[in-house]
C-alpha cells in the first residue's frame, strides 16, 4: 500500500464509522432520519475519495471514463425512480430487488478481479481465491434467489411454495457442482471453472426460493440481506478495500439478526422454512360462514357501539389489512375514537407484514404516529385492560392454541387478543391462516366475527361510529 | 497468512460485533427502513464497481465495469431515498386536519365523505 492508497484508505475508515453511527441513530424513529442522513454522508465521501483514486491512479482510460458514469448515471436514475414510485405495500420487493443487484454488483467485483489476475499473472491462488470464489457462490445465490423471491411478492410467481418432480434432488446436485467446481479452483486457476461456479450457483439460488412460501418471506428477505452484506464483505477482501468489508459485515450482522428474529417470532428453524413445504401463504379459502354455531356474528352498527362506548381499544393488524388497502380507513376510525378520548393503540406483531417492520411502514403512512405502534411484548400485558380488541385480518398469530403443546403453531408467540374483554374480528370468511388450522380465538364466547373485506369494513365501521355520535 | 489478510479479518470480526450490537438496538417499529439502509450502506459496492475501471482495458472488462456500476448505483441511489421517504412518514403526533385538508385531492375526498356522511345522517 503506497502512502497515497493509505490516505484513501483510511477515508474510506471514516466512511465505514458514518455508516456505523447512521445505524446507531436508527435506535430511535426520532434519530432515524439524521442516521440515514449521516449514513449518506459517508456514502458521498468514500465516492469522493474513490473517485480520487481513479483520477489520481491516471490509468482509466476514456473509454472506461465513459462506462463507469454511463452505468453510474443509469443506475442511479434507475434506483431513484423506483425509490420514488414504489407503493408502500411493495417495499418487500424493492427491497429484495436492492439486495439482488447488491449481490450481482459484489459477484461482479470478484468475477472481473479473477480474469484480470489471470490475464496478468495466470491466475490468482491462495487466500485471495478463496475470497473471490465464497463472493462468487454467495453474490450468485443472493443475485438469482432475491429476483424470485421479489417475483413472488410482486405477484409474477406463484407465491404458494413451488415443488416439482426431483427439485430438492436437482437443488442438491446444483450446489454440489459449484462448490465442487469451487473447490478445484482452489489448486488450479480455471475462467470456466468459474463459469460453471456462477452458473451452478444462479440455478441454486433460484430454486432455494422456489419453495417457499408466500408468508415465510420476511425470513427469505433479511436472509437474503445478510447473504448480500456477506457478499460485499467478501469483495471488500478480494479488493483490499476496508469501507466494503465493513459495510458488508454491518450488513450481514444486521441480515442475521433480522432472520433470527423473524424465524423465532413464527417459531419455525431457518432449515425448516428454507425446506418450504408447509402452508401456501395467502389462503382465503370461503368455507360456509356461518355453519358453525358457536361462531357469534356481527354487524357494523353493534360492532360500533362497542367501539364508541369503549375507554380502551386496541388494533391488531395483519397482513390481510395491507392486501385490502384498509390502513388508511383504519387509521380514519381510530382517529375519530381518539377525538372521543378513547384509547387507541395498536399492536404488532413481528411477522405482521411481508418483511419485517413491514406493518409499522404501511400504518406510518396512513398517519398513525409512532408512540401508537406496540410491539408484542410491550402490548401484551395491556389486553386485559382493553375493553375492545379489534382484530384486522391477522389470524395464527392470534390463536390460543399456540400456547398449548401438540400443534403447528404451539410455542409459536402470539398476541395475547384473548385477554381483552370483548373482541371484534373482521375477516373476509372463516377460512384458515397460513398455518391451516382453526383459530380458536374466533369460537371464544367473548368474540364477534364481522364478516367484510377490510376495507369496506373500516368504511361501515367509520360511518356507522359517526352516525352514532352525531 | 500475510499481515494484510489478518489486518482485514480484524476488521471484519470487529465490524460484525459492532453490527450485531448497534442493530440489536433498532426498535422493530424501524426494521423495514433499517433493511433499506442497509440495503444502501451495502451499495459502497459501487466503489468496487468503479474500481474496476483502472485495469479494465478490454471489452469484458468494461461490459462487467459497466454492469457493475448500474447495480451498485441503483442500489445505493434508491436505497437512501427510499429510506428517506420512510422515515418522513413516521411522526410523534398524527398530522393536523388543516394541513390534511390542503394536502390535494386526498383531503378534499376526506371533507366529501365526511359532508356525505353528516348529509345521510
Amino acid at each position: 500500500m503506497s502512502g497515497f492508497e493509505g490516505y484513501i484508505q483510511l477515508v474510506y475508515v471514516l466512511a465505514a464509522a458514518l455508516f456505523v453511527l447512521g445505524l446507531h441513530l436508527m435506535n430511535s424513529p426520532a434519530t432515524a432520519r439524521r442516521g440515514n442522513q449521516v449514513s449518506v454522508t459517508g456514502m458521498v465521501i468514500a465516492g469522493i475519495a474513490t473517485l480520487i483514486l481513479l483520477i489520481h491512479d491516471g490509468t482509466v482510460t476514456a473509454t472506461g471514463w465513459i462506462v463507469l458514469i454511463a452505468g453510474a448515471l443509469i443506475g442511479s436514475a434507475i434506483g431513484l425512480y423506483a425509490a420514488r414510485t414504489v407503493q408502500m405495500t411493495a417495499m418487500p420487493q424493492l427491497v429484495s430487488a436492492f439486495n439482488s443487484v447488491g449481490g450481482g454488483a459484489a459477484a461482479l467485483v470478484a468475477i472481473y478481479g479473477y480474469i484480470d489476475s489471470e490475464a496478468n499473472a495466470g491466475g490468482v491462488l491462495g487466500t485471495t481465491t478463496v475470497f473471490t470464489l465464497l463472493d462468487v457462490l454467495i453474490g450468485s445465490v443472493t443475485f438469482s434467489g432475491s429476483i424470485i423471491a421479489a417475483g413472488k411478492l410482486q405477484g409474477w410467481i406463484g407465491g404458494q411454495p413451488i415443488i416439482f418432480k426431483g427439485s430438492r434432488l436437482l437443488n442438491v446436485a446444483l450446489a454440489v457442482v459449484a462448490v465442487g467446481a469451487a473447490a478445484f479452483m482452489l489448486t488450479t486457476a480455471s475462467l470456466p471453472a468459474l463459469l460453471i461456479v456462477v452458473l451452478a450457483a444462479l440455478g441454486f439460488g433460484i430454486l432455494m426460493v422456489l419453495p417457499i412460501g408466500g408468508a415465510d418471506m420476511p425470513v427469505v428477505i433479511s436472509l437474503l440481506n445478510a447473504f448480500t452484506g456477506t457478499a460485499v464483505a467478501m469483495a471488500g477482501f478480494v479488493i483490499a478495500n476496508w469501507a466494503l468489508i465493513v459495510a458488508g459485515a454491518l450488513v450481514g450482522a444486521s441480515g442475521g439478526i433480522l432472520t433470527k428474529l423473524m424465524a423465532d417470532a413464527m417459531n419455525r428453524s431457518l432449515a425448516n422454512i428454507m425446506l418450504g413445504g408447509f402452508g401456501t401463504g395467502d389462503s382465503a379459502v370461503a368455507v360456509g360462514a356461518a355453519a358453525d354455531a358457536h361462531v357469534r356474528s356481527i354487524a357494523a352498527d353493534d360492532a360500533a357501539i362497542q367501539l364508541a362506548y369503549a375507554s380502551k381499544v386496541i388494533i391488531v393488524p395483519g397482513y390481510g389489512l395491507a392486501a385490502a388497502q384498509a390502513q388508511h380507513g383504519v387509521a380514519e376510525l381510530a382517529s375519530l375514537l381518539e377525538d372521543r378520548g378513547i384509547e387507541v393503540s395498536y399492536a404488532i406483531h413481528p411477522v405482521a407484514g411481508r418483511m419485517p417492520g413491514h406493518m409499522n411502514v404501511l400504518l406510518a403512512e396512513a398517519n398513525v404516529p409512532y408512540p401508537l405502534l406496540k410491539e408484542m411484548e410491550e402490548i401484551n400485558p395491556e389486553f386485559g385492560r382493553a375493553d375492545v380488541a379489534l382484530v384486522i385480518g391477522a389470524n395464527d398469530v392470534t390463536n390460543p392454541a399456540a400456547r398449548r403443546p401438540g400443534n403447528e403453531i404451539s410455542g409459536m408467540p402470539i398476541l395475547d387478543v384473548d385477554q381483552a374483554r370483548s373482541i371484534i374480528v373482521v375477516k373476509r370468511s372463516m377460512g384458515t391462516g397460513y398455518a391451516g388450522m382453526e383459530n380458536e380465538l374466533y369460537y371464544d364466547p367473548k368474540t364477534s366475527m364481522y364478516f367484510a373485506d377490510a376495507k369496506k369494513a373500516m368504511a361501515e365501521l367509520t360511518a356507522a361510529v359517526k352516525t352514532l355520535v352525531a | 497468512m500475510s499481515t494484510a489478510l489478518v489486518t482485514d479479518l480484524t476488521i471484519f470480526v470487529l465490524a460484525l460485533l459492532v453490527g450485531i450490537e448497534v442493530i440489536g438496538k433498532v426498535p422493530a417499529t424501524l426494521h423495514t427502513p433499517l433493511m433499506s439502509a442497509t440495503n444502501s450502506i451495502h451499495g459502497i459496492v459501487l466503489a468496487g464497481a468503479l474500481l474496476i475501471g483502472v485495469t479494465a482495458h478490454t471489452v469484458v472488462g468494461y461490459i462487467l465495469a459497466f454492469v457493475a456500476a448500474v447495480f451498485a448505483a441503483a442500489n445505493v441511489v434508491g436505497g437512501y431515498v427510499v429510506t428517506e421517504r420512510m422515515l418522513k412518514m413516521f411522526r410523534r403526533k398524527a398530522p393536523e386536519q388543516g394541513a390534511e385538508a390542503l394536502n390535494g385531492h386526498k383531503g378534499l375526498k376526506g371533507i366529501l365523505s365526511r359532508a356525505g356522511g353528516k348529509a345521510q345522517s
